[in-house]
């Protein structure tokens, strides 16, 4: 895939002018020269963002059909179609960087891409659809927001997009946390168990400590990332635990204190070793969520061939130009 | 399962025909919207994915609205959800066509088809209806299904005259989903009733327009129209399929395990 | 994926990709919204319809296969685009307008 073996091989006037334009805050277009290791590194982020999507459809897709009243039943639909939307604009603005999308589900399918470690944990309770909403797109949104400002354009506009219907996923999340939390005994008791279970992983959302982010320093300096992951978490911690307190439901750390100096809510130690057992592969559903992608792709084949087949004789029937 | 044509005679009077009348409408909603829902996250490619979902989403919002407007009707408190998520299987009235499981994403197609061949044909007809809330329901609806119909009819195609595969599976789905046609065109008492209401739909000559259209597009898809088959019955007077009572147990099992609850 | 003499039979794929132009309301341009992948131009519309416009955001579409876009390079960015920068009456701003005048 790589046609130069180093970064170091780049054109040095072109690679300084490139550095410039980013440091000038400037947008990088498709058909713009750009530096192998920055087009490398932007398809790794793109796509695994896309898949990120596209698997996540998965954990929420499980409650659609047991959605305990109607309107929750739309909305719910209308999430996960969403985030499908996301996992498409995501992957378009990939196939810019010249990679064609099988490739990129090729590389999701067997195990080669990475996407996000939260999505392999298992919903298990209706209150897991509003928390997810809360806790799960809010950890996203805080991801997200900055890379609205990415040096690569397509990525950019993309995010401009998903940034808008994120914001209202998130707020659903929260109405139907409120709602069980104001709720029965029962609801309440759903609902404080289920956060008790997503939110450590969703502090694990933003990654390694920055001491042990590889890729940080370089996204950093070409501004494809603005902030470090442990100021993200931060902020995400800062945000939520009123939100919290506002419902009254507590969160799983003891160690949860307000710091009046920094005017942060420290947290307490992230299990690591969850966090790189998940990546690897071991998480609850790691194996459930590529199972069910498999799945869906190999019994649309046929339906893809047909698609295709189809358009080719009428492509030759009527003479018209397709792709 | 098969029962002849004609509908049994009612052994006992309904209470509340229009009732009854919006509630079959709805129940074919409600029960195909969520069959469509399946699919999401597991379709043959994301785009048809988002496809499927908005085509789920609009019959879950029409069912929702007839659902509303059904329990005004009846009049004894109970709104969308209550019908919804309280009903056992054989207050159900919806066609056992929309029951039928997905299948293969063919199966899905043809199944889609048929239905929408034949709601924006009925629509169209209420649409004109002398109840002005059912009346304004029935054209927005018939919006939506207009490109319903234009979505499954163009898949028919692309499946009927795409590989020997999508063909040969195709063809079998039509095979087998056939014989849940004829109930779509079933008149009965509740029919009648509603007639004198000023709200008619002429199930004889939307059959035949119907099956115009199903005869052309089949033909273009290449494939075969099947032939008179005994056609089965029982959705509309609430009896089912043994798919229903999974299908019930799922979508309802959280509503009913906390009653009273808000969501 | 088979490769047999079937002519039927096609390699797996996602389909080729389009382009999507939407115009958000009556006298706006259509401007370009993103991409989807299809199969034929009617499945390009009805997906472009799904993805970019379910929400109302736009009253019409065009969808142009991919292939068909014919781009300038941004190395003709200087020649190509430039030729009256240095030619100051190109620009509106060098006609003053009364203040309040509308539709200039």
């Amino acid at each position: 895939m790589d046609q130069k073996p180093q970064a170091t091989a780049e054109d040095p006037v072109k690679l300084s002018e490139f550095e410039a334009r980013i440091a000038a805050g400037e947008s990088i277009e498709p058909k713009d020269w750009m530096p192998e290791r920055y087009r490398k590194q932007l398809t790794r982020m793109m796509s695994q963002h896309a898949h990120s999507e596209i698997v996540g459809m998965l954990p929420e897709g499980n409650w659609i059909t047991r959605a305990p009243s109607l309107r929750r039943k739309m909305s719910l639909i209308a999430k996960v179609q969403d985030e499908a939307g996301h996992g498409l604009y995501i992957y378009c603005g990939t196939e810019t960087l010249g990679v064609d999308r099988t490739e990129l589900v090729d590389q999701l399918l067997d195990g080669r891409a990475k996407y996000s470690s939260i999505f392999n944990y298992p919903t298990l309770s209706w209150a897991d659809m509003g928390v997810i909403g809360w806790l799960v797109d809010g950890a996203a949104i805080v991801n997200q927001t900055v890379l609205a400002k990415a040096s690569y354009g397509p990525y950019a506009r993309a995010m401009i997009r998903i940034c808008k219907e994120e914001n209202f996923h998130k707020r659903q999340g929260y109405e139907i946390v409120a709602t069980l939390a104001n709720g029965t005994p029962a609801q309440k008791a759903m609902v404080q168990e289920s956060v008790n279970r997503w939110w450590w992983p969703s502090l694990m959302m933003f990654g390694p400590s920055d001491k042990d982010s590889p890729n940080s320093a370089e996204l950093l300096r070409w501004k494809v990332k603005h902030k470090t992951n442990d100021e993200l978490r931060q902020r995400f911690v800062n945000l939520t635990v009123p939100q919290a307190q506002a419902v009254h439901l507590t969160l799983p750390d003891p160690d949860l204190t307000y710091n009046e100096a920094t005017k942060d809510w420290e947290f307490g130690e992230i299990d690591w070793t969850e966090f790189y057992e998940v990546i690897k592969g071991n998480g609850p559903c790691n194996r459930e969520r590529l199972e069910a992608r498999r799945a869906a792709h190999e019994n649309g084949r046929w339906v893809r061939d047909a698609a295709s087949a189809y358009a080719l004789k009428h492509r030759a029937a009527t003479g018209t130009e397709a792709a | 399962m098969s029962e002849p044509i004609v509908a049994a005679p009612r052994t006992t009077a309904v209470a509340n025909p229009l009732f009854e009348y919006i509630v079959r409408m709805a129940d074919d909603r409600l029960v195909l919207g969520h069959r469509l829902s399946e699919w999401c996250g597991h379709g043959p490619i994301l785009e048809e994915d988002i496809a499927l979902s908005n085509i789920a989403l609009d019959f879950i919002g029409q069912a929702s609205a007839m659902l509303a407007l059904a329990g005004q009707v009846e009049g004894k408190g109970r709104d969308e959800d209550a019908l919804a998520y309280f009903r056992d299987e054989h207050d159900f009235r919806n066609a056992l066509l929309v029951e039928q499981p997905n299948g293969d994403f063919g199966a899905t197609v043809v199944r889609q088809f048929l239905f929408d061949a034949h709601s924006v044909l009925s629509l169209d007809a209420l649409a004109r209806c002398a109840h002005p809330q059912l009346a304004a329901l029935a054209a927005k609806s018939l919006k939506e299904d207009r490109y319903h119909l234009r979505h499954s009819s163009e898949w028919m195609l692309r499946l009927g005259d795409g590989t020997a595969e999508s063909h040969a599976r195709v063809q079998r789905a039509l095979d087998e989903l056939w014989r849940f046609t004829g109930e779509l065109f079933e008149s009965d008492a509740i029919d009648t009733a509603v007639a004198a209401q000023g709200i008619v739909v002429d199930h004889e000559s939307i059959r035949a327009r119907w099956h115009d259209i199903v005869a052309d597009v089949v033909k273009r898809a290449t494939l075969t129209l099947p032939g008179n088959v005994p056609m089965a019955s029982g959705g509309r007077r609430g009896r089912h399929s043994e798919h229903l009572g999974h299908l019930l147990a799922e979508m309802q099992i959280v509503a009913r395990s906390h009653p009273g609850a808000s969501w | 994926m088979a490769n047999d003499s079937n002519a039927d039979v096609t390699d797996d794929s996602q389909w080729p990709l389009w382009e999507v132009f939407t115009q958000s309301k009556q006298g706006a341009p259509h401007e370009h919204a993103g991409s989807v992948h299809a199969a034929d131009a009617e499945q390009a519309l009805q997906n472009a319809r799904d993805v970019y416009a379910r929400r109302g955001e736009a009253i019409s579409l065009w969808v142009v296969p991919t292939s068909a876009i014919v781009a300038s390079m941004p190395g003709d960015a200087g020649p190509f685009f430039d030729p009256g920068n240095d030619k100051a009456y190109r620009h509106p701003q060098f006609y003053k307008v009364p203040r309040g005048v509308r539709g200039l």
